[in-house]
């Protein structure tokens, strides 16, 4: 099947073949560069592999710690802006990374908190879509409910919650405490992505993609609609719900920590999150739910045969990928301590798609990456917002069409797509060659 | 519940007239999908640009609004041919320059669904953002302001009534746009049916390899079905203006969704269910308005969608282009 | 084997250094504040929705208020004021940002903002957390003023309620008999349209209406047109935008309906006959903002000269928003406490209104005019001030 017409110079067995491009831009000296440049790439992968596993560890240890220290970036102690920033006090380059230098620019610990906060969807979406091989257009609907649930039950001007003080005698400050709602908001996402893929995950992936949608839009419509007109009032429909508490409680100037000006705080906290998400799904990756997802992906009939139940993992990563970014909707609310169904909208769950693809879905770094650069890049040159849409819509076909593997690739895809993209030069040989000698 | 009940006729008649539109953009959705399985995402954006076409044409010939017979026949038809023309054009361009490279390269079909999505999104910006600052000294009255709250293209045809029965009034716009949906959609069908280009359509549907093997050149085949996907569009939109007449760069994506759910309630890749699933579509949504609120009505859609993709996925009337598939 | 050791250890101890430098700044971070210097070269921050669909609605008052400072700064070469402006885009967490940015950045005194109702209900609780000042040109929801514990927030603009007060009051004088009252479940239109149906109950004569709802991006309005066909009214009234006004006013017309049209100041949009074809012509618009002629002083002439277009809707209130503090700045305010003590003291004419705020940050209902205006294809044509008693 592969064996004629070799004009793609593979190189030794090791490493992957990878689709050369085929269109104007192809040629030996533009699949050299990227020949050498894979080598390159895995040869640093397998120097990684081969440091002592200490040195890896140490390694791990010094980023993580550079990631807490971001807030700081390019600046020494006491030049950090909002205050004028002094300039002998900066580290350049690195303060031009920041993206409050310039007027109107947004605090930088904010952006790194939607960093933070867009790479654990990213994440937990990875898992849905690299993973499970789930293609969930809807996503928004989990980061929608982890919101809003917190604000319903932790909320002194949620309707729920005054409904209740009605009820039962409460005083008017009474609310669901905050670390109590964190159980609550697991369960309620845990059920939520359990009743989205019972009807929709034995459908085929595109009748798939477009349910999903539905199911988001559907989220939003009841989030706008259930406000005592036209429903009952569970979330204050368009008026929103506000005062929605932070790990301190309900939004005040008394909150010295969780506050509503320094994001640093919530940063870290996001943080944390985040890094206890990547090593948890890590671990599902190389276990038996991993390997199950894996087998499912590449051929479920296959997978079926082997005895692998495909319906009962896809409901899983589903759970999961909505426990992951409610959690996620969950810290939303609660920094911000104001939602309305406005923000969660089609658009959105599109952009989650976009990061996770253009990054390198199955990748959890490729799609961290890919989150970064969507918060990052418009707030950075802010002049450009007008045309952050057109921008990520040319991204989105640019990148699909010469690199489908996304940005940091996980292998397996990368390899995927070289032997399709093979299969497809071979097919068309043959039939130009059946059309000629019939 | 009553309401619905005591006007029952009317909204049957609304929702029919609603559903043609739907199904006449569907079928753009399912000739794609029956040959390609390709959710060609950028479809609702073709029918955007048809409604663009419509508007500049119309101010740049200054249109009146309810102008004689005479003027207004012509001026639709001329509508018809600069929006199917339109539609149909960027349709081409769309698949030639995306498509094209992702099937050479035998993309799974998560890659050409995000293709797509990125064109549809850089087209509503393309219309909304570029278009006005291009045109604005051209058009000043139509592309004056950035993201105009709404782009007006005035009615042709008055709604008079043309026939009342038993309290349910049938006027001319539902004639005009029922009956131009059901003519398309026999055109179309015919098309795909008795000739001989159908014939490579349905045979691409069926089976690639064995089609090429016949001698049906793939490519053509392709370009064919998505320029035709693209005037259907065309058409579509020309008779969005005729019955609605406001457009703008964002209408797209609520059409196209709804497009895609009748064509699905009908069977995706059979043109027949595409013209039933979004005539039961428009009731549906007609109905569902009545009995609660227009602000539920998108909720009603989805959940029949589901519903209907879980008892029957095929759709209503199975997946088949033309007779080719059981 | 060495080089990578070293490699590993230098990382560390970088990191280790930067954990330190780090630790140093946290401590250095408490100084700051307070600066005790002059006011000139203060800042005043205004936000909305100054890009977008629904940016037509506030770039009038933005404007209003870049003229007040630009004369300000023009008669006051050596100590001036900046506005920096802040695009939300309507979007509630971009609002938020934008208000931590201009809570910790001590130059900035106040802010003018929110443009629209629902991002200035999520800010409020961050600028009242930094003490900073907000005077709104437009944000119109009831509840945004006169909640317990919230000091900062002021408006210009009348609220909802005495907005929809003067509407009821304008069917009641013109002997309505009933009303359709349709809105487009948004922040603002639902609200407006629910504060309405509140007076009509309570008004007397009560006067039976009847509601629907629609929803945002939605243009086919047969449900809507249907149920108003059934019910006969005498008078519809929109609450909300003119993205959805439009095709819904096109479709009534064209269904044959002569009822009255109503719209609020969502609505004012001087292209509201062009974008319906002439559909809306004839409908009444409401607006708790002046007409231009009515504008005190020579504001509507120095905003037409230096823009060359009247003033639109809510010109003038951002003008008067940003008199305010620069007024009160330029009088010798120079930290945030004493821009608020000023403003809740302040007692003038301005532009579009005697300003002084209650304690909730409402002007006095009473010297709140609501106008009517009527569409016409030149725009729209000041019909008379409605009495809201």
């Amino acid at each position: 099947m592969t064996t004629h017409h070799a004009e793609t110079n593979a190189p030794a067995e090791g490493t992957p073949r990878h689709a050369a491009p085929d269109g104007p831009a192809g040629g030996n000296p533009l699949r050299r560069f990227n020949q050498r440049r894979h080598e390159m790439m895995d040869s640093v992968r397998e120097r990684w592999r081969a440091l002592p596993k200490w040195q890896r560890f140490l390694a791990v240890v010094a980023f993580i710690v550079f990631l807490y220290y971001l807030p700081w970036l390019g600046y020494l102690p006491g030049g950090a802006p909002p205050r004028d920033p002094v300039a002998n006090l900066q580290i350049p380059p690195f303060h031009l990374i920041r993206t409050d230098l310039i007027s109107g620019g947004t605090p930088w610990a904010a952006v790194l908190f939607t960093c933070a906060l867009y790479v654990m969807v990213a994440v937990g979406l990875n898992v849905v879509i690299g993973l499970a091989g789930l293609l969930d257009l809807g996503y928004i609907g989990f980061f929608a409910v982890g919101a809003y649930t917190v604000a319903i039950f932790g909320s002194v001007d949620s309707p729920v919650v005054q409904a209740l003080q009605a009820r039962f005698g409460l005083s008017e400050d009474w609310a669901v405490a905050w670390a109590l709602c964190i159980p609550v908001v697991i369960v309620i996402t845990l059920i939520s992505g359990v009743l989205l893929g019972w009807p929709t995950l034995r459908l085929r992936g595109d009748y798939l993609a477009i349910v999903t949608l539905g199911f988001g839009e559907i989220i939003r419509i009841c989030a706008r609609n259930l406000n005592g007109e036209a429903g009952p009032n569970v979330t204050n429909g368009p008026r929103g719900i506000a005062a929605i508490p932070g790990p301190e409680g309900p939004p005040s100037p008394d909150n010295q920590i969780f506050g509503l000006v320094d994001a640093k705080p919530w940063y870290w906290l996001a943080l944390t999150l985040v890094i206890l998400m990547v090593f948890g799904v890590r671990r599902l990756e190389h276990s038996r739910v991993g390997r199950s997802w894996l087998a499912i992906r590449e051929d479920e009939d296959a997978a079926a045969v082997m005895g692998v139940h495909a319906f009962k993992f896809k409901l899983w990563a589903f759970a999961i990928g909505a426990v992951l970014g409610g959690t996620a909707g969950f810290l939303f609310a609660s920094r911000y301590a104001y939602i309305d169904p406005r923000q969660f909208d089609v658009k959105t769950s599109v952009l989650f798609v976009a990061m996770v693809v253009i990054g390198g879905s199955g990748n959890m770094l490729g799609v961290s990456i890919g989150a970064i650069l969507l918060v990052y890049l418009p707030e950075r040159f802010r002049d450009l917002e007008e045309w952050r849409m057109l921008f990520f819509g040319l991204a989105m076909v640019l990148v699909m069409i010469l690199r489908p593997q996304g940005l940091i690739p996980s292998r397996r895809r990368a390899r995927e797509l070289a032997d399709r993209a093979e299969e497809a030069r071979g097919g068309r040989h043959r039939a130009e060659e059946a059309t000629t000698h019939a | 519940m009553s309401n619905l009940i005591d006007h029952i006729g009317q909204y049957t008649v609304d929702g029919v007239s609603k559903g043609a539109i739907y199904a006449l953009v569907a079928l753009g959705y399912t000739l794609v999908y029956g040959v390609l399985r390709l959710i060609n995402f950028a479809h609702s954006e073709v029918f955007m640009v048809g409604t663009f076409a419509v508007v500049v044409t119309y101010s740049l010939l200054d249109v009146q609004q309810y102008p004689a017979l005479v003027v207004a026949i012509p001026t639709a038809l001329l509508g018809l041919v600069v929006a199917g023309l339109a539609s149909g054009g960027v349709a081409l361009l769309v698949e030639r320059s995306a498509y094209l490279p992702l099937r050479r390269k035998n993309a799974p079909p998560l890659i050409f669904l995000i293709t797509a999505i990125g064109i549809s999104l850089v087209l509503i910006e393309v219309f909304g953002l570029v278009l006005p600052r291009v045109l604005g000294g051209v058009l000043p009255e139509i592309f004056g302001r950035e993201r105009a709250a709404s782009l007006s293209v005035p009615y042709l045809f008055e709604r008079r009534p043309v026939v009342t029965i038993a309290g349910t009034t049938i006027d001319t716009i539902h004639v005009i746009v029922l009956v131009s949906a059901i003519v398309m959609m026999i055109g179309l069908d015919v098309f795909i049916n008795r000739t001989r280009y159908g014939r490579g359509v349905r045979a691409v549907a069926q089976n690639p390899q064995t089609a090429a093997l016949m001698g049906v050149n793939q490519d053509r085949v392709i370009m064919l079905i998505f320029v035709l996907g693209g005037v259907m569009a065309g058409a579509a939109a020309l008779l969005w203006t005729i019955r609605i007449g406001n457009t703008q760069s964002a209408i797209g994506f609520v059409i196209g969704l709804k497009a895609f759910t009748a064509a699905v309630l009908g069977g995706i890749g059979n043109l027949r269910g595409a013209l039933l699933g979004g005539i039961l579509l428009g009731v549906v949504e007609v109905y569902a308005a009545a009995v609660t609120s227009s602000a539920w009505e998108d909720v009603f859609a989805f959940i029949v969608l589901v519903v209907v993709l879980m008892f029957r996925p095929t759709g209503l009337l199975g997946e088949s282009l033309g007779r080719a598939r059981a | 084997m060495r080089r990578i050791n070293l490699r590993a250890v230098g990382l560390a101890a970088a990191a280790l250094g930067l954990v330190v430098a780090a630790g140093c700044q946290a401590n250095t971070n408490e100084g700051g504040g307070g600066e005790q210097a002059d006011y000139c070269g203060k800042k005043v921050g205004f936000f909305g929705a100054l890009t977008g669909e629904n940016a037509a609605i506030v770039i009038p008052s933005r404007d209003g208020a870049k003229l007040a400072f630009k004369e300000y700064n023009e008669a006051n070469p050596d100590c001036q004021l900046e506005m920096v402006e802040f695009d939300t885009q309507g979007d509630p967490d971009q609002a938020a940002t934008f208000a931590q940015q201009v809570v910790s950045d001590q130059d900035f005194l106040g802010v003018i903002g929110g443009a629209f109702s629902g991002e200035t209900h999520g800010t409020i609780p961050v600028y009242q957390g930094g003490g900073v000042p907000m005077i709104s040109p437009s944000a119109t929801r009831v509840d945004l003023s006169g909640r317990p514990g919230i000091t900062v927030f002021h408006r210009v603009v009348g609220h909802d309620g005495t907005q929809s007060a003067a509407i009821a009051k304008f069917l009641q004088d013109e002997g309505a008999t009933k009303v359709f009252l349709v809105d487009d479940g948004s922040a603002y239109g639902a609200g407006l349209t629910a504060e309405l149906a509140k007076r009509l109950d309570e008004g007397d004569p009560q006067i039976p209406y009847v509601t629907d709802k629609i929803q945002e991006e939605q243009t086919i309005f047969d449900a809507t047109v249907a149920k108003i066909q059934a019910e006969q009214p005498d008078y519809i009234f929109y609450g909300g935008y003119p993205r959805e006004a439009a095709p819904l006013f096109r479709q009534i017309r064209s269904a044959g309906i002569t009822a009255q049209l109503l719209g609020a100041d969502g609505l004012y949009d001087p292209q509201l006959a062009s974008i319906t074809e002439g559909a809306a012509e004839g409908a009444i618009i409401t607006c708790p903002c002046l007409p231009a002629e009515e504008a005190a002083g020579t504001f509507a002439e120095d905003f037409e000269a230096e823009y060359g277009t009247p003033p639109g809707s809510y010109g003038a209130e951002g003008y008067d928003a940003a008199k305010v503090f620069i007024d009160v700045i330029s009088a010798g305010a120079s930290t945030r406490e004493e821009v608020l003590a000023g403003i809740k003291a302040y007692d003038k004419q301005g532009a579009s209104k005697h300003i002084k705020f209650d304690a909730g940050g409402d002007v006095d209902p009473s010297v709140v005019v609501v106008w009517s205006y009527e569409v016409t294809s030149d725009g729209l044509e000041p019909l008379k001030p409605l009495g809201v008693q």
